[in-house]
């Protein structure tokens, strides 16, 4: 297990160094996304309006507090990523996406675009937001403000982390890894109960 | 005795200050519950994650921040004294009120569209939403107030199962704990396992929800066979390894609760409705003095 303190954009060879059970903390700009723009963004073919390159995305809505020219962070959290695997072959090999940050992990879609692309999922503790909010310095910017909550959210952050990485670049999921040894144990826990 | 107008301003407020008040404090019992987890990891990155948990509730409370962005869908149980003479049209329109206060003053962020157009009303509410439960308490002059926003990574995690009479108990059992491994890490482990068993298709899953979100950490059903087999299942799914975040480790679940209904002959159903470890609930007690006791 080793520990990186990383800056944003990353470059492949950011990542690719990166195997799961490592740490990472993050400075720079991360991107907030989520159901509702990346559906625009694949389903309905919009580019999104800001360069993706390089960036760390972070699938949220955040609660948020209109201010004169702009937004102040209420709640900054992080949702289920499963919802969005389909999403990630385009946002890595179509917009240049290095690292996906969620929590509860992806599959074989996004193990892949990963893999051939140069890609990390990073986990975030879910539900901790009071503790993420505390790592957004601000908000820089809100895209497609019609989708609220779901807009494209832009995020100064300093120290976010540690964030674990749950998938690396080499076909690693430590997700995939608890989830076999949780069915390997299942026959025993039946057994132990009596039943067959 | 007879209720004023100032009465369901009253409730408003109440309802207001609830839903907040569950986004930002933890109930004392699961705030304990997690604390144990803590110590009791050793895998490292369990711990770790342990620790960022403990770390997120203490900045909640110093910082009076939410602990959790899913504000969730707000869901009240009400339980209304016999004593009490209520227009309960007119109280639910005081809690849909306040929920939709609560949304826009604070300010948070809506969780709540519409089914099909997808269409938010950026406060809280919808067609149907607030979900609000009516239940009546004799002799009683009081009106209780439990309110749950309901995150929606455990509750996308939902099931309910018709079973038939000739799969038995451990049917019941087998299915549970088979659905806790599919699920995983998606419904932010370590969490609360509600369970409903028996009544109609509805009335299972309402259980499974109650189980879920109104049972203090630690509570045992009333029944020593049923709390006899929380304590197997809590057993169980902890042997599983899924852990903290479904990263591994010893706490998948915080607590297995049960609650159960009659059945039909031929009928054997089991929902399942999960609770994550940011189970939040508050709760309010108005008595006919309107006086308001919180708590959780």
């Amino acid at each position: 297990m080793t520990e990186y303190r990383l800056q944003t954009p990353l470059s492949e060879e950011d990542v690719r160094k990166l195997k799961i059970g490592d740490e990472v903390t993050l400075d720079g700009i991360i991107f907030g996304i989520r159901d509702a723009n990346l559906i625009r963004m694949f389903d309905k073919n919009v580019p999104p309006p800001v360069d993706l390159n390089g960036s760390a995305c972070i699938h949220t809505a955040p609660s948020v507090r209109k201010v004169e020219g702009g937004y102040e962070k209420i709640s900054v959290g992080t949702t289920t990523s499963m919802r969005m695997d389909r999403f990630t072959p385009g946002l890595m090999g179509q917009y240049g996406v290095r690292a996906i940050i969620g929590k509860a992990g992806m599959k074989e879609p996004s193990m892949e675009a990963m893999k051939k692309f140069g890609g990390v999922y990073l986990a975030i503790v879910g539900g901790a937001a009071a503790w993420e909010t505390d790592k957004i310095e601000s908000i820089e910017g809100a895209f497609w403000e019609d989708l609220m909550p779901e807009a494209i959210w832009k995020f100064r952050v300093k120290g976010l982390g540690p964030l674990i990485v749950a998938m690396d670049s080499y076909g690693n999921n430590l997700y995939l890894d608890v989830k076999k040894k949780a069915i390997e144990s299942l026959p025993k826990i039946l057994e132990k109960l009596g039943i067959s | 005795m007879t209720i004023s107008g100032q009465f369901y301003e009253l409730v408003e407020d109440v309802c207001k200050n609830l839903y907040i008040k569950a986004l930002k404090d933890l109930p004392p019992d699961v705030r304990a519950a997690l604390q144990t987890a803590y110590e009791q990891e050793t895998n490292k990155t369990a711990k770790q994650i342990m620790s960022v948990i403990m770390e997120n509730i203490n900045v909640a409370d110093k910082k009076s921040r939410l602990i959790c962005q899913d504000t969730g869908t707000p869901i009240y149980f009400v339980k209304i004294g016999s004593e009490i003479c209520l227009n309960v049209p007119r109280l639910e329109q005081a809690i849909i009120s306040g929920t939709k206060k609560a949304t826009t003053e604070h300010p948070f962020r809506s969780s709540i569209v519409s089914s099909i157009q997808r269409k938010n009303n950026q406060d809280s509410t919808g067609y149907r939403v607030p979900i609000i439960h009516f239940e009546f308490m004799q002799n009683s002059k009081d009106l209780e107030i439990l309110m749950v926003p309901k995150g929606s990574g455990s509750e996308n995690m939902s099931f309910l199962k018709m079973l038939i009479p000739a799969d038995g108990l451990n049917g019941v059992k087998k299915y549970i704990l088979e659905s806790i491994v599919e699920i995983g890490a998606n419904p932010c482990p370590p969490f609360i396992v509600g369970i409903g068993m028996g009544g109609t298709s509805d009335l299972c899953v309402t259980l499974a929800k109650k189980a879920a979100t109104t049972r203090p950490i630690g509570s045992k059903n009333p029944d020593p066979e049923i709390a006899r087999i929380e304590e197997e299942l809590l057993k169980s799914i902890n042997l599983m390894g899924i852990g903290p975040m479904g990263l591994g480790g010893s706490t998948t679940a915080l607590a297995v609760h049960i609650e159960e209904a009659a059945t039909h002959i031929t009928q054997n159903a089991v929902a399942i409705n999960i609770q994550c470890w940011a189970a939040r609930r508050a709760r309010a007690k108005i008595d006919s003095n309107q006086n308001v006791e919180y708590g959780y």
